[in-house]
């Protein structure tokens, strides 16, 4: 059973967590601007890389928070884990996500319902 | 003191400490089992967790019968009843034989080849009369009787193994006061020291050194020995599996006691000490009773006082079988000859046999043996370099005690994701690069002699517990006497086209079937396992897969770590079920979950049904009704006058917070903004890629308030996705979700006289339809209980859900239930609502829909926030399949005979019967008998389904077409006047 480092509450075995596919996967500010082949890329296409992979998971039978990390895919390791929001470490600047959802936040993005 | 046992049915006398092998062979019995394949007889090869042969069934009674038991584990008690396997009628006369005579024929692949066509026939005809004929015991045919255990333990250094290197590895590492484990399958720990009758460590017999180290780990707080435990698996992050076995070797357990427990441990650090298992050699005839390994031999003389034959003959390529030849003339067995395959032999053990006047003969193998249920003669022979036998002998003899090197134990090793290395010198692989926090230690790395063993030993504990966080003192050099050094060279190569050279022993593959899966292509050791099934037996190779490889490659002309080596996987040695489940039985397996309504619903009678964990009562039969009959009744009840409910499983979700309502906007389809508080709307949850997922109704209860219900299996998943967008997507909205689906009970009155059973016992509010029209909800108390009343319907009836907290449900109900009772109504379950919500047209989130079903599919378009920007899911309602024509759409099917009903699952199509090749145009998603309407009704997703309105289609039956007229899904009161009632 894998130690998960969740961290808010540190190294937890893997029954506690629930994975979450990957991360940085930001969700478009403005989806009706994307057309069907963005849409669909955003939805379905995955990077799927031997080697470390930038995933989510949650600590359900804990914290309870989502948080990203960094897990080898050829060996299984993780080699780092972060909160959500934070740039991805070991390099690789990231698309999303810590000042997306300012944006977003404005109702006039969203319209009145 | 002795010990009666019986085998087959047969009474025999044991001593204490035996196995049921040791004291099988003390009694002369030396066939202890029939091959897998061919049926031949056989006696224990090995002495350990490696034997492949001597597999037999211990039976407890009352149920506790174990099969497929190695008789060189099973600790002999007084009253032990063993079985041998697979054979009939006898193990003496086994009909199957006849497959040994068949041979020839069933070659590698044989099955393969053979049981091809015809299609089907595999499964009814070949599968069970292979099953029958070749195979190992019986599985149990009734639940396990006894209980098991389980725990975690942590520990820094785990040591896997208590002979000389696991020993001195614990005593190492625990001086530092590191918290160690030290663990050993065999009953005592020892290992290999158990049965040295020569050596003295630090002036004391091996023996005794034992039982002083073991003392000495005994007193240290922080270590815990466990002895019959394996070490059977090695998971992600060092975590090991050990199974301990408690009670198998008692004549009279403790019925408290649990069998075995399986023990999750988390070690910072481990120390593998597995030794290594001695190679059998290949040769004709080599898996006759009377022929083992030579150590086997030796320990059975030696520990066991159980010498396995007469006069021995011993086969080897290397020097240790000459301690196993002296150990056991030394045991009163006459050994006859020593056939050294090796050109020379002049390290101290072969002058030591030479000495003790024993017949060396270098140069010379066995060529084949002869004897029918053992082996009686021994036929060597001189071969040359090339593989030409020059002389040819026959030996008498009833024990062939033979040595093809040792193999080190790689299997924990390996399956901690070790990278093995090979050593051309020995021809062994040995443990390389490390992927995890262990290293191995002594004989499994290909560490001999005592002296260097026990030094390594100490080294791993000193360096794990260091590596541990500890530190750790240097390693303590044992004085080590009367241990002569092994001389360690490459094994001969065996000559290979011989028939019936057994590698595989409990798969009963040959060095011919090798040379086969060669001939035929395969040239990957991986291809040839699964063709042969070589290594692929329980016993995971642990003594063929050496040979097997060497022959390959051999065949092949390829060095051996070109051809490579099959993986280790886990478990070592066969685990029993009830251990791995341990607790994980009944409830604890399955958890039960019941509603506050649970008890009272058993009392008066109800038929429960499992929806998840949940129990639901589906109908409230009453006298002799059956379920046809109690559900009819209760809708016409709930139609006609009023019915009570029990929907507490109802999936309850509290969206709490200033941006509550932009929260809701943004998860489900529906407008909230413009919601007031006291109102409820139908809420509809997309996926992001535009599929319904989940439906329930939702209230709002103040501003920043609201009471969200979702389906009863949905909840969870509906709760994780909202956390999931609060959490990662929209971390500035000030909302925050709680789960409150145990708190609220709901007891749903609906039918209508409900708004009679309501009035008198809420406490002073106005339920009136103005007051509290249909989607309302209002906040209150009922007999004093807090209460959030909801005025909805899922019956298409004039409706209420009386939400009250959980610990205050059976009051409510008892009052509830008294009203609807004095007003002529009853209780319903879930069949009934089930029944009257598709009269309604109402569908079920997982039945109608199925997680390709859009809103336009289900005709809930409607209730789409036409002035949103976005939701979750919205985009993908654009894209061009969501809208494509073709879809299936949600319709009402009517049979022409108002009694039949069709069945759920069954296909659509036009014609009847349909042409072949004919595409199906939907299925029938829900379909119930009369009830209330005068005729069955049925829902169906159908192609186009809202244009076929009015056309007859068919839809398939056992034994036929029905016809169906296509109609709209609203089979009741399509203007809602019952329900606005
Ligand atoms: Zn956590």
């Amino acid at each position: 059973m894998l130690l998960i480092p969740c961290p808010i509450c540190g190294a937890r075995p893997e029954a506690e967590f629930t994975y979450a596919g990957e991360a940085h996967i930001a969700r478009p500010v403005d989806p009706a601007a994307l057309d069907d082949h963005a849409w669909g890329e955003f939805l379905y296409a995955r990077t799927n890389p031997k080697g470390d992979h930038a995933e989510r998971w949650r600590h359900t039978h804990g914290c309870g928070r989502f948080f990203n990390a960094l897990r080898n895919t050829h060996t299984d390791r993780f080699t780092a884990s972060y909160l959500a929001g934070a740039t991805r470490p070991h390099g690789t600047p990231t698309t999303e996500s810590l000042d997306a959802p300012a944006m977003r936040s404005e109702t006039e993005q969203w319209g009145q319902a | 003191m002795s010990i009666r046992f019986s085998f087959d049915g047969r009474t025999y006398q044991g001593e204490p400490g035996d196995t049921l092998a040791s004291a099988l062979l003390a009694n002369g019995v030396r066939l202890m089992g029939r091959s897998f394949k061919y049926h031949r007889p056989r006696g224990p090869l090995a002495a350990g967790s490696e034997e492949p042969n001597a597999l037999v069934e211990v039976d407890r009674g009352g149920g506790a019968r174990t099969p497929n038991l190695r008789a060189t584990q099973v600790e002999l008690y007084d009253g032990l009843v063993a079985r041998s396997q697979n054979r009939f009628p006898s193990l003496g006369f086994d009909v199957g034989a006849v497959n040994d005579a068949a041979a020839p024929v069933l070659s590698a692949g044989f099955y393969y080849k053979t049981f091809m066509a015809p299609e089907g026939a595999w499964a009814k005809l070949y599968e069970p009369l292979i099953r029958r004929a070749a195979g190992l015991g019986r599985a149990p045919e009734v639940a396990d009787p006894d209980h098991y255990a389980s725990r975690y333990a942590h520990c820094d250094v785990l040591v896997i193994g208590s002979g000389p290197a696991g020993l001195a590895a614990a005593v190492g590492a625990s001086q530092t006061g590191a918290r160690v484990i030290l663990c050993d399958e065999q009953p005592r720990f020892g290992g290999s020291l158990l049965s040295d009758r020569n050596a003295r460590i630090d002036g004391m017999a091996a023996a005794d050194w034992v039982a002083a180290q073991v003392g000495t780990l005994a007193a240290r707080p922080d270590v815990t020995l466990l002895t019959r435990t394996t070490a059977f698996g090695w998971y992600p992050d060092n975590m090991i599996g050990l199974a301990q076995r408690l009670t198998d070797h008692l004549p009279d357990p403790d019925p408290a006691l649990p069998r075995e427990r399986l023990w999750q441990v988390r070690a910072k650090q481990v120390v593998i000490a597995a030794g290594a298992i001695e190679r059998p050699l290949v040769f004709s005839g080599n898996d006759r009773p009377g022929v083992m390994l030579a150590d086997a031999a030796r320990t059975y003389a030696v520990c066991y006082r159980a010498a396995p034959g007469r006069r021995a003959v011993i086969a080897t390529t290397s020097d240790t079988a000459y301690r196993a030849a002296l150990d056991l003339q030394a045991s009163c067995v006459e050994v006859a000859l020593i056939a050294d395959a090796r050109q020379v032999a002049d390290g101290p053990l072969p002058a030591a046999a030479r000495a003790a006047g024993i017949r060396v003969e270098t140069g010379m193998q066995v060529l084949a043996t002869r004897g029918r249920r053992g082996i009686r003669v021994a036929i060597v022979g001189h071969v040359d370099a090339d593989g030409r036998v020059r002389s040819r002998e026959w030996v008498r003899c009833s024990l062939l005690g033979m040595s093809g090197g040792w193999t080190p134990s790689l299997h924990l090793f390996s399956q901690s994701r070790g990278k093995l290395r090979y050593d051309a010198t020995t021809e062994t692989f040995l443990p390389g690069e490390s992927a995890a926090a262990e290293r191995s230690a002594g004989a499994c790395r290909g560490v001999h002699g005592l002296e260097d063993v026990l030094l390594d030993g100490a080294m791993a504990g000193s360096a794990a517990a260091h590596d541990a966080g500890f530190d750790a003192p240097g390693p303590v050099r044992r004085r080590v006497e009367g241990a002569m050094a092994a001389r360690w060279t490459a094994p001969v190569p065996s000559r290979r086209k011989q028939r019936r050279a057994f590698v595989d022993f409990q798969n009963d593959v040959t060095s011919k079937d090798l040379l086969l899966a060669t001939q035929e292509g395969f040239h990957s050791i991986e291809h040839v396992k699964r063709y042969t099934t070589t290594g692929m037996a329980t016993d995971q190779g642990k003594t063929s897969n050496m040979n097997a490889l060497s022959i390959v490659a051999a065949e092949l002309g390829r060095p051996v770590p070109a051809v490579g080596l099959t993986t280790f996987r886990p478990p070592y040695t066969p685990v029993t079920f009830g251990t791995l489940a341990a607790y994980s039985r009944g409830v604890l397996f399955d958890p039960v979950r019941t509603t506050p309504v649970h008890g009272w619903a058993a009392a008066h009678g109800a038929v429960f049904e499992d929806i998840g964990l949940w129990k639901r009562a589906r109908y409230f039969p009453r006298g002799s009704e059956g379920m046809h009959g109690a559900v009819a009744r209760e809708c016409r009840t709930v139609r006609a006058a009023v019915g009570l409910f029990d929907a507490s499983t109802l999936g309850k979700i509290e969206v709490v917070g200033p941006d509550a309502a932009e929260f809701m906007n943004r998860m489900y389809v529906n407008p909230w903004t413009k919601l007031a508080p006291g109102r409820c709307r139908y809420g509809l949850m997309l996926g992001e890629n535009g599929f319904l997922l989940d439906d329930g109704v939702a209230g709002r209860l103040a501003p920043d308030r609201f009471h969200v219900t979702t389906t009863t299996g949905g909840a969870p998943r509906v709760l994780a996705l909202m956390e999931d967008f609060l959490q990662t997507e929209w971390p500035d909205l000030r909302v925050w979700l709680t789960s409150v689906t145990e708190q609220w009970a709901v007891l749903a009155v609906q039918g209508p006289r409900a708004r009679d059973v309501l009035t008198p016992l809420v406490d002073g509010f106005d339920i009136s339809a103005a007051a509290m029209p249909h989607m309302s909800v209002a906040v209150g108390s009922i007999g004093g209980v807090p209460m959030r009343l909801f005025r909805v319907s899922f019956t298409g009836e004039l409706g209420f859900e009386v939400n009250v907290p959980a610990g205050h449900a059976m009051a409510v109900w008892e009052a509830l239930h008294a009203r609807v009772e004095a007003l002529g109504g009853c209780t319903y379950g879930t069949e009934a609502m089930h029944v009257l919500r598709a009269e309604k047209g109402y569908i079920i989130v997982g039945q109608e829909s199925d997680g390709t079903a859009t809103l336009g599919d289900l005709g809930l378009e409607w209730a789409i926030g036409k002035a949103k920007r976005d939701f979750v899911g919205k985009r993908s309602l654009n894209r061009p399949d969501m809208t494509a024509a073709g879809r299936r759409q949600l319709v009402g099917l009517l049979t022409a005979d108002p009694g039949y009903v069709l069945d759920e699952g069954a296909q659509l199509t036009a014609h009847a019967p349909p042409p072949p090749g004919t595409r199906s145009l939907g299925h029938v998603t829900s379909s119930y008998g009369e009830a209330t309407l005068g005729h069955s009704i049925a829902l169906a997703m159908l192609a186009d389904g809202r244009a076929r309105r009015g056309e007859t289609l068919y839809v398939q039956r056992a034994g036929g077409m029905v016809p169906v007229r296509v109609v709209d899904p609203v089979f009741l009161d399509p203007e809602g006047v019952r329900l606005n009632a």
